[in-house]
């Protein structure tokens, strides 16, 4: 909750106040939360840099489609929005502070290396955004559907997959009765 | 075996726990395998022939599953080597009906999540709709909110001790649990009218005031609770059997708990302080006292008694804030966000627009990203939401600490007994409802 109160980690001679940095990666704030926002190639570098700052606990890790939304004003300068965001809740267990990482991630190539090597709890978390936006996690130990059935086609919570598009299943069986 | 071997067995070089966690292939405790690739080995006779392993499904229909989980476990006569929860099978798409239905609809989604105690994710929707809209709610709404999420642990934690005692064999526990959970859900009814799926706490305050007279009923339960506490004690805690069957069942590092994104009982219980009701206080819990109980031993046995001790901290909680209730508007008195009172509508043509707009398009929300979190019974309840300054939530995701304290399952029960295994489950106490969604 407390953003800029850490200026330990912020690198040393950046010459623009108004875009400030963590682990090498721009840093803004949402409602008093910090938010960090690494590129797909340092995003592993950025994470494991949070792990060793005492960001030991993955809350979570989620992914929002931008599809429809117009005009997404949140991003700072120099990164490019992309379709698809990954985004991961970080808090340290002792100090309480949180931060968030959102990664843009473009809907031809929606890959994002994985997180299981730094906290293996982002295991089924991971499974579920993999699931629900067909975003792959590269290197990930078990990437498969958690919640649809693994002969599901489409990822539901892409805003491209209408709320009634539902296939009847289980239709060439015939009835049984 | 010979002396030798065994010595040799004791030399192995000691794991760290976070890494063992790690593990990826066959000595991972986690059974990363497909459907297809299981029913692959279990038609092949020949695979497993020289070993005695087996692979058993338990579940989605079992007694000691709560509800529909299912176990994939490999076995070695009773012992479970790896394992995997499959789960999906109450998966209604809550998150992508959450961005159907308005803000002002919202909690009535969410609050079908976590049946065993709605009104936390209410609550985690409603701080979270609360931060974008940037609105202060009023005190006595923030005080009848705490109170009803303390009443509201309690009933879970109520249905806790029955599931547990029921899952082990005590059975009996199982009609007490039920008994003093029914005294904690007549309360609810009198204020919500429901049960359970209250949709009592919306963004900007709750439903409704607290019912004339509600401070004996409070009263009363607190005089009740302690005694039949003390009956718990009596039938379990205490009881040679019981901590037989549960003490060092189950145990996990505190390490891997944090690893694994534990929280809430399952991360308490290995030791970690962590509760956000004391690290990040939200409502008013800053200004009430309670203890954050913690483990030692990561076991079934503490994960127990942490909850009932819990019950007692709740029952601490309840009695402070029976004393210090203020007074004042239950709702924000923001007419943006707050329908106009019933009785208006009749006099006043505005209130009437107003009303129907209010009930048919809802209220804009600013834009922005905003991620809200409560300590409910099964751990950190967060609501990430993201709002495109429409009335609708633009993505509404849902943080479940059951879904995610799912996955300490596998490496609790690895080298356990199956028997062990149930025990293990019900010390989790997933709600799969919120583990679905």
């Amino acid at each position: 909750m407390n953003a800029e109160s850490d200026d330990s980690t912020e690198t040393e001679d950046d010459p623009t106040p108004s875009a400030p940095l963590r682990y090498d990666a721009p840093l803004t704030d949402s409602r008093g939360q910090a938010v960090v926002h690494p590129s797909r190639d340092t995003w592993l570098e950025v994470a494991e840099a949070a792990l060793n700052d005492g960001f030991d606990h993955l809350t979570d890790v989620t992914a929002v489609d931008y599809l429809d939304y117009q005009g997404r004003r949140d991003l700072p300068d120099g990164v490019e929005p992309q379709r698809f965001e990954v985004v991961a809740l970080l808090s340290n267990i002792v100090t309480r502070e949180r931060i968030r990482l959102r990664v843009q991630v473009p809907v031809d190539d929606p890959t994002v290396p994985t997180l299981f090597d730094l906290w293996p709890g982002s295991e089924t978390p991971e499974r579920e955004v993999f699931d629900m936006f067909g975003i792959t996690f590269v290197d990930h130990p078990d990437l498969c559907r958690i919640l649809m059935p693994d002969d599901w086609v489409g990822h539901p919570l892409r805003k491209d997959y209408a709320v009634g598009r539902i296939p009847v299943q289980f239709k060439d069986q015939g009835a049984t009765r | 075996m010979s002396v030798t071997e065994s010595t040799d067995t004791s030399d192995e070089p000691v794991v760290d726990p976070t890494e063992r966690v790690r593990r990826r292939g066959d000595d991972s405790a986690v059974l990363r395998m497909s459907e297809a690739e299981a029913a692959e080995v279990g038609n092949d006779p020949h695979l497993h022939a020289d070993d005695q392993r087996v692979l058993l499904n338990m579940g989605p229909s079992h007694p000691s599953t709560h509800g529909v989980l299912r176990l994939m476990l490999e076995m070695e006569g009773e012992t479970v080597l790896r394992s995997k929860p499959v789960i999906g099978y109450l998966h209604t798409g809550m998150e992508k009906q959450g961005e159907q239905l308005s803000y002002m609809q919202g909690s009535t989604n969410v609050t079908r999540m976590d049946y065993a105690s709605p009104l936390f994710t209410e609550l985690a929707f409603s701080l979270a709709t609360e931060t974008l809209l940037e609105i202060e709610i009023p005190e006595r709404a923030t005080w009848i909110r705490m109170l009803m999420c303390e009443l509201n642990r309690l009933g879970s934690h109520f249905l806790f001790m029955a599931t547990n005692g029921m899952d082990l064999g005590a059975v009996g526990m199982m009609i007490y649990g039920w008994r003093e959970r029914e005294e904690v859900l007549r309360f609810l009814e009198k204020v919500t009218g429901l049960r359970m799926n209250h949709n009592y706490i919306r963004p900007g305050g709750v439903a409704a005031d607290l019912p004339d007279g509600w401070e004996y009923d409070i009263a009363r339960l607190l005089e009740m609770i302690p005694p039949r506490l003390k009956e718990y004690d009596t039938l379990m805690t205490g009881q040679p059997i019981w901590r037989g069957r549960l003490q060092g069942v189950g145990a996990m590092s505190a390490e891997e708990a944090i690893a694994l994104s534990a929280t809430g009982p399952v991360l308490r219980s290995a030791g970690v302080p962590s509760d956000l009701r004391r690290d990040e206080p939200y409502l008013a819990y800053d200004q009430v006292e309670f203890d954050v109980i913690v483990g030692t031993y990561g076991d079934c046995y503490d994960r127990y008694a942490i909850r009932l001790n819990e019950i007692r901290e709740s029952v601490r909680i309840i009695g402070q804030i029976l004393e210090a209730m203020p007074s004042g508007d239950y709702r924000v008195q923001d007419k943006k966000v707050t329908p106009p009172p019933r009785a208006r509508i009749d006099e006043s043509m505005e209130a009437l627009i107003h009303h129907f707009k209010i009930f048919t398009e809802g209220y804009k929300v600013p834009a922005g990203e905003v991620y809200a979190a409560v300590e409910s019974p099964r751990g950190e309840l967060g609501v990430y939401m993201v709002s495109d300054g429409s009335s609708h939530p633009y993505r509404m995701h849902v943080r479940a600490p059951s879904f995610v304290n799912l996955q300490t399952m596998p490496h609790m029960m690895r080298d356990g007994l199956i028997a062990d295994g149930v025990a293990i489950i019900s010390s989790v106490d997933p709600i799969m409802g919120e583990v679905d969604r």
